[in-house]
């Protein structure tokens, strides 16, 4: 029997708590959901086992010492997997740090804090490792099939990176916090994880459009350029990928090292972390004060005040802030695409259109949620002297202001280089925001902004119809500048999802 | 109506309100302007549920409600206009300081900015957060964020308040404040109703107290009254509430 408090006691009760928490999240807390879950999961890994033949099923013959293109192939993927773990490492241990739950009661409990944080790493490790090897798994298993057991090797890389990622992340964490104080480092560290998890899809995608005018990073990669930039074919550069694909020495060098950077991770920083845990609890009592004049009266109508009382939250949010900026950033590489077409004709523009349409939607479909659903006075709102009808169409016009506001600078820029892309863009946007909007209002279910992260488990629906209704207007949209009449068959799917949308929306009294 | 009765501020009748069982059951309730009513009741009672219908955040079953002669289930906007609700769970947002918390209340409320800032600074001098006016609420304490909202509920001069426990976790100096407000809010002629567990508070503030099982009004007096209609005119609230309530359990049962 293992010991009260103990590194053992405490992984098992965490292990507990994340179980119920994945039961709960695939079966959005109802009893009875577990066959259409297992239905679910079947159709999606059979859907992912296709894509992943189609995808990687021709590098299954790749031998143990391919050419190098094919090794920077696979360290890119490798080094975007690892950004990617590392932003969500930062994350977690950010939230690890300022998340209080029940921190406070087994931080107050006669137990030593440095196991519960030694604990909480590692099970942020466990976590990165099952996540990255679940999204592998369809690969892997297409790569094994095709081109035998070595393939395996994948997973190991994968765990190189969970680990090495997890110990950078926590490390970076602390660093910051040591270096900025528990007041900003929620903050900082959430921007940070964003820019992180996103800057190197963006800067691959930045050296497509500069080398080759296009937004592929996979023709970047394998380009002469890219190529002539590449180490030496015997360098320790290569080590990961070739740990990947199977070749014994790096990958057993990799996994001592990745593990052994843990273990003083482990070591050194869950003291740090706890003492950093105590600090957090203590900034959280002190707010920052605001500018005077941020309090001012002025004369404003219902639904102005409560349009201002929007956009003043949301820009208060670090982590909702950290969330918008992440897909305003994913705009940059469309936004320098847009600037070198301008003397090239408009060709090129037509890949813009998608890509802004889809931003659109998806930055409305979030905004609308936390405008519509996530009210955190909701009594007050309610018992206010307007009518329910107004309030909303308030909450509506603060997430459409919001969306113009950070769109129209891209379409205005479009307008020099093309009025007909330019028009394209401004309907698709309004179009995608404005039906994520609906759906949302639809859908809409009382909760804490604060629950944000959960929005899209508590109303599955509302996620795949918000998705589809996005995908379908960037698909009209890029039709249309392509000059087809195929955009008024996606238009009217589009719209077909929305009516479909109207039809399995909970009926309200 | 009888002319010669006083003014009503609320008045409900035949009320009801189920869930899976009568939660508000042919509910009759009648105050009077410039009354401090309490309202008072085992939990379960139906006393959240009856105030939750008046301020129009649950529509009732059946029954009619009027605030100041204002038919509040056909004309919610104009009874919402007079009326302010102050429940146990502080409604407020974290990341707004209170004077902007006030500012946006008195846009709801239509309120003229220049008379809505001057109310607001003199409650937040009443209720003792003049230092933190410019500070987010996201740190303060319980009591403080209670009194951000009794000053939300104040700003835009409600003839009628409406109160929920509000007295539900606050220390004794946070408490006394906010008792001292209500009975100022009183004295000025205004109407206020107030459910809490807290009996010596409704012994105290109350001119007429109410008390409420099983969604229907048992008893309703002065603590005098009250305590002759408990069979003993000198009990404490405490005593005649516990003798009120378990007669009618055992009627009930």
């Amino acid at each position: 029997m293992m010991a009260s408090g103990s590194v053992l006691w405490f992984a098992r009760h965490e292990i507990g708590l994340a179980w119920r928490e994945a039961l709960s999240l695939m079966t959005a807390r109802g009893r009875r959901r577990w066959p259409a879950v297992a239905l679910g999961l079947a159709t999606a890994a059979a859907a992912f086992h296709l894509a992943a033949f189609f995808a990687v099923g021709r590098y299954a013959d790749l031998g143990r010492d391919p050419d190098a293109a094919a090794l920077l192939a696979i360290t890119g993927g490798l080094l975007l997997a690892w950004s990617l773990m590392l932003s969500q490492a930062m994350e977690w241990a950010t939230r690890a740090l300022y998340a209080r739950g029940d921190l406070d009661l087994l931080l107050s409990s006669p137990t030593d804090p440095r196991r519960l944080f030694a604990v909480r790493i590692a099970a942020m490790t466990i976590g990165l490792v099952a996540m990255a090897a679940l999204i592998a798994l369809p690969f892997v298993d297409v790569l094994v099939a095709s081109g035998g057991w070595r393939w395996l090797g994948v997973y190991g890389a994968v765990a190189c990176v969970a680990m090495s990622a997890a110990a950078v992340g926590t490390a970076a964490t602390v660093a910051l916090f040591r270096a900025i104080g528990a007041k900003r480092t929620r903050l900082v560290a959430q921007i940070v994880a964003a820019i992180i998890g996103a800057v190197f899809v963006i800067l691959l995608q930045l050296a497509a459009i500069v080398e080759t005018g296009t937004l592929s990073r996979l023709a970047w990669l394998t380009s002469a350029p890219a190529l002539a930039l590449a180490p030496a074919r015997d360098s320790l550069f290569w080590w990961p990928a070739r740990a990947a694909l199977g070749d014994t020495v790096p990958l057993a060098a990799l996994l001592i090292a990745s593990a052994l950077m843990l273990a003083i991770v482990l070591r050194a920083l869950a003291g740090p972390l706890a003492a950093a845990a105590r600090e957090a609890a203590g900034a959280a009592m002190s707010p920052p004060a605001t500018r005077r004049h941020d309090g001012r009266f002025r004369r404003r109508s219902p639904g102005g005040a409560l349009r201002a009382k929007e956009w003043t939250l949301l820009r208060r949010d670090p982590w909702l802030l950290s969330q918008t900026l992440m897909q305003l950033l994913y705009l940059v590489p469309s936004a320098v695409l847009l600037w070198r077409s301008f003397g090239d004709g408009t060709g090129a523009l037509i890949l813009l259109v998608p890509v802004l349409i889809m931003a659109a939607g998806q930055l409305g479909g979030g905004l609308a949620w936390l405008a519509v659903s996530g009210e955190d006075a909701p009594d007050l709102v309610a018992t206010a002297p307007v009518a329910p009808r107004r309030v909303l169409i308030a909450k509506v016009e603060a997430v459409l202001g919001g969306i113009a506001l950070i769109f129209a600078p891209f379409v205005a820029a479009l307008a020099f280089a093309s009025a007909e892309a330019a028009v394209i863009v401004a309907a698709g946007v309004a179009l995608a925001a404005g039906t994520a909007t609906v759906i949302q209002l639809w859908f809409r279910q009382q909760a804490k902004r604060s629950h944000f992260r959960r929005r899209q488990t508590s109303s599955r629906i509302a996620t795949i119809v918000e998705a589809f209704s996005s995908t379908s207007w960037a698909a009209t949209g890029a039709l249309a500048a392509s000059g087809t009449w195929f955009a008024a068959i996606t238009g009217v799917m589009a719209l077909a999802v929305l009516g479909a949308a109207r039809l399995i929306a909970p009926a309200r009294g | 109506m009888d002319t010669l009765s006083p003014p009503l501020a609320l008045e409900i009748r035949g009320l009801v309100k189920r869930f899976d069982r009568p939660a508000v059951d042919d509910l009759d309730l009648a105050v009077r302007v410039g009354e401090f009513y309490a309202l008072l009741g085992p939990n379960g009672a139906g006393k959240t549920t009856t105030l939750r219908m008046v301020t129009g955040l649950l529509p009732p079953d059946g029954g009619a409600i009027s605030v100041f002669g204002i038919d509040a289930l056909a004309a919610p906007v104009a009874a919402k206009r007079i009326m302010a609700w102050i429940s146990d769970e502080p409604m407020i947002y974290d990341k707004l300081t209170p004077l902007e918390y006030l500012a946006f209340i008195a846009g709801l409320w239509q309120i003229d900015a220049g008379v809505a800032e001057r109310r607001a600074q003199t409650l937040l001098g009443w209720l003792g957060l003049e230092g933190a006016a410019h500070q987010r609420c996201e740190g303060f304490s319980k009591g403080m964020k209670q009194k951000v909202a009794l000053a939300g509920a104040l700003v835009h001069e409600p003839k009628l308040l409406i109160l929920d426990e509000p007295l539900t976790g606050l220390d004794a100096a946070s408490a006394r404040q906010v008792k001292t407000v209500l009975r100022e809010r009183v004295a000025a002629g205004g109407t206020v109703i107030m459910t809490t567990h807290i009996l010596e508070v409704a012994e105290r503030m109350a001119d007429r107290i109410g008390i409420i099982a099983h969604g229907r009004l048992i008893a309703e007096g002065s603590l005098a009254a009250l305590g002759a209609q408990a069979g003993n005119g000198d009990a404490s609230l405490e005593e005649v509430f516990l003798a009120l309530v378990s007669q009618q359990e055992e009627r009930a049962s």
